[in-house]
């Protein structure tokens, strides 16, 4: 093992967590600075090429290997965990950006009540509401402290949309029933096609609220607070699973390296692969000493740091602490430990695929262009007399359909999957069918968690995560739901032929749903039920801080990096404003 | 090193096809010549060759509606497949126990790669391109559910609509099919517009895109 001389800051991971600590450390203090990224460099000429379906959107070029390290999964834990040999339930990134360069860039708040899901729930339906086995929390910082922090990310991204409540004023054509914006969108909505349009005329003629979706992808040149200018998205429909071209979808590599490549207290340090935190707490408790890894050419090395974020996405944040055994792990059985604990995975359901008489030119679009409707979002409509908690919102999205991901849909009218008659349905389809989404919460429960699993390795030959998660009857009865209020959409959207949602059965690891997995190092009031308080400073060890999902006790239906970026904008003030003088607990 | 085999083909029957020499050199073989041609095969003997193209043609036929995989060259992308890091899992977690039993929603938990599933699979169509095209279908309705099934019909559609340089899709005729144009830099001006009515570019691959001789990842290791 190498020692390295000691630096001031070393940050595990150089995605959208990572690099927005590096920046905001790196220009606001002298501070040193290492970020630790697994994968490789990227630079915005990688991208030229990658408008490949392929190689990208069907292999996964840009992905985590799961030959080098994958999860575990099981439903239960009666079950025996297999591995997850190829990924496609979610896709976690790796190299400079992570995840962040390959998303779609969807970017809505949580509602208010997200923050304090468990004290209002039940305030307003009493505890019997709430299915036994749940383990909901509340955060320990309410949407008002947020809000500002939102602000700033979305100006950090030029993000395009609707305001539907600026300070308590309803606004036509935004969201209504999001919480009180401080300011406007930084960029006007993006351009509307034709699929997109036609769901937000029929969701109006039914009385609902539909508003543009709040888009990374944005609408016109736009140029940040650090004078990071991008060019507005121009609909190539190469968002999901590749790097922008241009660079007008929001990535870490284009809006966070531009200003760190500029300060020379940050390095970052690529195919250095951490494997554990280190902490001694015989000579100094209560503090961690810093990481080591193992670098691209196979030598271990420590790197001493007095302060250490980890932003290593959800799942590495939490086998990390497992394997450093820095903190409790969480056993459900004897409901003792934290480290691991509420697991939740958002549930995206294709509520309803529809089939139209008329061409759509889906092949138009971007990540995040299209309607959102969340008149069921959330507690914004009664459940008093509904079988389940919590909602989801509707999206249509034109997000530039592919022709391997996309052939083949055909309505349930036709029985082959392959030879000439499904040809030729298929052929007659293709540009003639669309999709309703349905985005939900998937609530915490006690039996959902993340632990490390006795057998199988990585290829360092350190145990993967398992995870221990599935679908329950509160989460059935809400695709159920959100299936009946999706069909009769599309029907008012025309469409001739409709196939629902078949109904969820047990987590499918071969169904994609989203990237967004939260938990495992949540953060809260008390260091009883939590890792981090909200500060995201961990409970015993003052000088680490845990950055991402991984933060969340439960998700909500809207997408998690805006709440990501905002957490850790306000983590990166309270350690430049206070840990700094007074290097303690923040909480 | 076992033998070079070629698939040998009439140019006409393959439409226009951009074929990779030893040497990697790319050529174009029109659908007007007259002459066979020799492609060079990277993991399929050629009886494996003429089988499997044999089975996508019947999976995405030539017919009425327009060409299929014989003209597309599916047979070519899945040899360049196979014979490239995927055919190889080399993205794949392969470290035991397997489970080849596990319920299909843990996806699939077998030992066996891509390569091998083929070879194996294969071996139950011996002679299956001598065959008439209604035995042909019979003898695919036989093994439908099984897993060399499943794989040549996500490779077929593979095939017929991945960018030309991957050896499929050739002279981008499944693109033409479905009026997709390939990447397209900009729908700046068209993304809110043409409602209801049929837009459809002349498709481009990512060579003619970029300008730039884009790799693919088979042809990277």
């Amino acid at each position: 093992m190498k020692t390295l001389p000691s630096v001031d800051v070393v940050i595990v991971g150089g995605g959208w967590t990572g690099l927005l600590m590096a920046k905001e450390l790196g220009s606001r203090t002298a501070l040193s600075i290492v970020v630790l990224e697994r994968g490789g460099p990227r630079k915005l000429d990688d991208y030229t090429e990658d408008m490949d379906e392929l190689d990208y959107s069907i292999r996964l070029n840009m992905m985590q290997n799961a030959a080098q390290e994958t999860v575990t999964l099981r439903h239960n834990p009666g079950e025996r965990a297999l591995p997850l040999r190829q990924f496609a339930s979610f896709l976690p990134g790796s190299g400079v950006g992570g995840a962040g360069e390959h998303w779609n860039g969807v970017f809505p708040r949580m509602l208010p009540d997200c923050f304090e899901l468990l004290s209002q729930s039940t305030k307003k339906y009493g505890a019997e509401k709430l299915p036994e086995d749940h383990s909901i929390q509340d955060w320990g910082v309410t949407y008002d402290e947020i809000e500002p922090y939102y602000t700033r990310a979305e100006r950090l991204l030029g993000i395009s949309g609707k305001a539907g409540n600026l300070r308590g004023k309803q606004m036509d054509g935004g969201n209504i029933f999001e919480g009180w914006r401080s300011e406007e969108y930084p960029t006007p909505p993006t351009k509307m096609p034709y699929f997109s349009a036609m769901f937000s005329d029929a969701a109006k003629s039914m009385g609902y609220h539909p508003y543009p979706v709040p888009a990374a992808t944005p609408s016109q040149t736009y140029r940040n607070p650090d004078g990071v200018s991008r060019a507005g998205c121009t609909y190539c429909g190469f968002c999901e699973r590749f790097g922008c071209m241009i660079g007008a979808k929001a990535q870490p590599t284009n809006i966070l390296l531009p200003v760190i490549q500029k300060r020379k207290n940050v390095t970052i340090r690529t195919g250095a692969q951490v494997r554990r935190i280190v902490h001694d707490t015989s000579q100094n408790k209560g503090k961690v000493r810093g990481v080591t890894y193992t670098d691209s050419s196979g030598q271990e090395i420590f790197q001493p740091a007095e302060l250490v974020f980890l932003a290593s996405w959800t799942l590495n944040n939490t086998r990390l602490l497992l394997l450093s055994k820095a903190g409790e792990p969480y056993d459900p059985a004897a409901n003792i430990g934290t480290v691991g604990r509420n697991l939740t995975h958002q549930l995206n359901i294709p509520a309803a695929t529809l089939f139209f008489d008329q061409p759509l030119n889906r092949f138009m679009g971007s990540g995040a262009t299209g309607i959102t409707v969340s008149d069921f979002n959330g507690d914004v409509f009664d459940h008093s007399g509904l079988p389940f908690l919590r909602g989801g919102n509707f999206l249509a999205l034109s997000n530039g359909a592919r022709p391997i991901a996309n052939f083949g849909t055909v309505p349930q009218s036709v029985k082959s999957n392959w030879g000439s008659e499904w040809k030729n349905k298929a052929l007659h389809y293709y540009d003639r069918t669309g999709r309703i989404t349905f985005e939900t919460e998937h609530l915490a429960y006690k039996s959902h968690f993340m632990d490390l699993d006795p057998q199988y390795k990585d290829y360092l030959g350190d145990p993967l995560l398992r995870l221990t998660i599935d679908w329950r009857d509160n989460e059935r009865k809400l695709a159920e739901f959100g299936t009946t209020k999706a069909l009769e959409m599309g029907r008012a959207m025309g469409a001739k032929e409709i196939t629902p949602f078949a109904g969820l059965r047990s987590y499918d690891v071969t169904r994609y749903q989203t990237t967004h997995i939260q938990g495992g190092t949540i953060m809260g009031n008390s260091p009883d039920g939590s890792v981090l308080n909200p500060y995201l400073q961990h409970w015993q060890f003052s000088n680490l801080f845990v950055l991402g999902a991984s933060s969340f006790p439960q998700n909500s239906a809207s997408n998690p990096t805006p709440t990501i970026l905002a957490f850790t904008y306000r983590t990166a003030d309270a350690v430049v404003d206070r840990y700094l003088k007074n290097p303690a607990s923040l909480a | 090193m076992r033998r070079r085999e070629f698939l040998t083909l009439s140019a006409a029957s393959i439409g226009g096809v951009l074929v990779y020499s030893l040497d990697r050199k790319v050529s174009r073989l029109s659908a007007q010549t007259s002459q066979s041609v020799r492609i060079p095969l990277r993991f399929f003997s050629q009886s494996e060759a003429l089988i499997v193209a044999a089975a996508a043609s019947r999976i995405f036929p030539s017919d009425e509606a327009g060409p299929g995989a014989r003209e597309a060259g599916v047979a070519i992308y899945i040899d360049r497949q196979l014979a490239g890091p995927w055919g190889r899992d080399r993205r794949r977690y392969t470290q035991g126990p397997f489970e080849e039993n596990a319920p299909v929603e843990f996806g699939y938990q077998g030992q066996a790669t891509p390569q091998q599933i083929y070879r194996h699979g294969l071996k139950d169509l011996t002679r299956f391109d001598h065959l008439e095209p209604a035995e042909q279908d019979q003898k695919l309705k036989q093994i439908e559910t099984t897993l060399f099934f499943l794989l040549l019909r996500q490779n077929t559609i593979e095939g017929m609509f991945c960018d030309p340089m991957h050896g499929g899709n050739a002279d981008m005729v499944g693109w033409q099919l479905i009026g997709y144009p390939g990447p397209r830099m900009s729908n700046l001006d068209d993304v809110d517009k043409h409602f209801g009515e049929a837009f459809r570019p002349k498709p481009v691959s990512l060579r003619q895109a970029t300008g730039r001789k884009v790799r693919p990842s088979e042809d990277v290791e």
